[in-house]
């Protein structure tokens, strides 16, 4: 198989509040020979919060990021869900409409850039699940995860709008019942549990703005899975991370319920089927202890 | 010349029944059925009533998405009975459905529920044209394409309540307004006819019907049989609240704002000045679990903040592109 090769936009909290984060994309790349040319230019996504603000100014700067991706010749692999979310609507609206992209390849043009449309823009989790193959994965596997339940948190900005989501992978996603963790979880040998809240959304947008309804998503997401007695829950998103890991103490004073639960992000998962060492992967920066490795 | 080939399956239905003035508690009752390609689920509804069980309760209408009446949840997915069709169901969900009402709190009598909550939220942003007509006019009150088109997607709305009952902030804060009522407010906002604008925008802004309570997870924009997408509504009157000049400084807005400065500043979001930023004095709150994270080497102290390369073009970009002020 010729060498995978992507432009990775890492995002923001993978440069602050989840080193583990980066640290493990890098760890997996390696040991599948994925080469990530990171996009060092890039800005913020807006998080969908710059686009509650100023719409064309959050079209302008995803643009830019995917122009940087462009020049490269690239696909651009994100490893957030609501940077994958941000940019493909970006993308989307601007490869549907020519006068919207026209307006902003005029400011682009200013800085010397021009967004094209040639790059495609897909979520590390589904560049693995499309372009690496589970198959190879399994074959891959050098401590398979046999041990353990494992609860897939899907995050919303992977699956819905679903419309939107199927035309960034080829793997079909079905929003009420997501499939594509659940097969990685099987191919490093885990065991998936299917639990209600596995697709729900975990309220990390509004913890400032509505504190009680974000803790009681959180909780009611720890809890789902501690019901259906998993072990550790696994997601592709750092922002659904740092809800189910940080915060249990508020989400379990929401729900009137102690919750608390190992939280791995996929990269971390599947490093630890493929041999990497727990450093490597960053384990040590998790606020909910992972204390079975 | 192609033929097309009806199919049928066997389908296990699990249907939630209920009578409120009779039952103590809801139960499921089961059904096995041949169902056919053909077939949407209010046909599968009707069929209950017509061969298993005449007492069997559901509303519905027109048959053909219009009214909104038959709006039902297939396992757990709110959905309009007459639109959806069994094979999509089946693709979606194996040969297991389950059938409930959009909110089994709410139930009546099986499907039915008292979507009263709904209503009220609805009437609350007068969805009405408020507008001083004159009574004998000269002639019409032109609307151009352009302008119809902004309100175009949210007109379609039937109030069939499927977005309001998979909304799962709706099921968490009893005063929160919902998808459907901030979609219905958006589409009078949006036409240009109407004079209530910035009275009603002003209304919506206020804290307690949580214009800014969305929390963004597009279970709206899935659900909506037409195509409503109420999320991107929301995101349209907060994106008026500040063009308008009605949104006040609090966490939220400051929130939205903040992404413009710390970008400006550093390419990338400044996760603790963005907080910072949101919360003003209040940030002590978050004091303790910032310090939990620190030992785990989750925050960056700002001389670390790391910047996007060629920043300068961030900058340029911001000074020419923005289109809003606050």
């Amino acid at each position: 198989m010729e060498k995978l090769k992507y432009a990775l936009f890492t995002g923001c909290t993978a440069k602050q509040s989840t080193p583990e984060q980066m640290m493990s994309t890098m760890a997996v790349a390696k040991k599948l020979n994925i080469e990530l040319v990171e996009l060092t230019e890039a800005s913020c996504c807006g998080a969908s919060h710059l686009q509650d603000y100023d719409d064309f100014l959050s079209l302008v700067l995803n643009a830019r990021n995917i122009a940087y991706a462009e020049k490269h010749s690239l696909t651009m692999v994100t490893i957030c869900n609501t940077c994958q979310l941000n940019t493909a609507m970006t993308k989307h609206r601007l490869d549907n409409d020519a006068e919207l992209k026209a307006k902003v390849n005029e400011k682009l043009g200013e800085v010397g850039l021009e967004y094209k449309g040639t790059s495609l823009v897909t979520h590390f989790l589904y560049a693995i699940i499309d372009d690496f193959g589970l198959d190879k994965i399994k074959e891959m596997v050098v401590t398979p995860l046999s041990q353990f339940n494992i609860a897939p948190f899907y995050g919303c900005h992977n699956i819905r709008p679903s419309e939107l989501q199927n035309e960034s992978h080829k793997t079909k996603e079905n929003p009420y019942n997501p499939t594509s963790l659940d097969d990685l979880i099987i191919a490093c040998g885990g065991k998936n549990v299917d639990y209600e809240e596995k697709n729900k959304c975990c309220g990390f947008h509004v913890e400032l703005q509505a504190p009680h309804t974000a803790a009681h998503l959180t909780g009611n997401a720890i809890a789902g899975a501690m019901d259906d007695n998993a072990d550790w829950m696994v997601t592709p998103c750092p922002l659904c991370h740092l809800k189910l890991d940080t915060q249990t103490g508020h989400a379990s004073e929401a729900i009137g319920r102690e919750v608390s639960l190992p939280v791995l992000h996929m990269q971390q998962m599947l490093g630890l089927a493929l041999g990497c060492s727990s450093d490597e992967l960053g384990l040590n920066h998790h606020l909910s202890k992972v204390d079975f490795v | 010349m192609s033929t097309h080939t009806i199919t049928t399956q066997k389908v296990n239905f699990k249907v939630f029944r209920f009578n409120a003035e009779e039952d103590y508690l809801p139960y499921y009752e089961d059904y096995t059925m041949e169902v056919t390609s053909e077939e949407v689920v209010l046909d599968i509804l009707n069929r209950i009533k017509w061969d298993y069980d005449g007492s069997f309760s559901y509303r519905r209408s027109c048959r053909h998405g219009i009214c909104g009446a038959c709006a039902i949840k297939v396992n757990g997915r709110a959905t309009l009975a007459c639109k959806e069709s069994m094979t999509t169901m089946i693709e979606y969900f194996g040969n297991e459905l389950t059938l409930e009402p959009l909110d089994t709190k709410r139930a009546i009598k099986d499907m039915i529920i008292d979507k009263g909550d709904f209503w009220a939220k609805h009437d609350a942003i007068h969805p009405y044209l408020i507008s001083d007509v004159d009574e004998h006019p000269e002639h019409e009150h032109l609307v151009t394409p352009e302008e119809a088109e902004e309100l175009n997607e949210a007109d379609l709305c039937i109030q069939c309540g499927a977005c309001h009952y998979a909304c799962p902030v709706v099921e968490l804060n009893d005063d929160f307004f919902g998808p459907a009522a901030f979609a219905k407010a958006y589409r009078f906002e949006s036409d240009v006819r109407d004079d209530a604008h910035i009275t009603r925008l002003n209304e919506l802004h206020e804290e307690k019907q949580g214009l800014w309570d969305c929390v963004k997870c597009f279970e709206c924009a899935e659900v909506c049989p037409k195509e409503v997408n109420p999320i991107d509504k929301i995101t349209k009157l907060h994106q008026m609240l500040f063009k308008e000049g009605v949104a006040t400084s609090n966490v939220a807005t400051r929130h939205a704002v903040g992404f413009k400065h710390s970008i400006a500043k550093h390419g990338l979001l400044d996760e603790g000045q963005l907080v910072l930023y949101s919360e003003g004095p209040s940030i002590v709150k978050h004091i303790p679990v910032a310090f939990k994270m620190f030992t785990k080497g989750k925050i960056v102290m700002p001389w670390n903040m790391p910047k996007s390369d060629n920043l300068d073009e961030i900058q340029k970009l911001i000074k020419s592109s923005s289109t809003a002020k606050f």
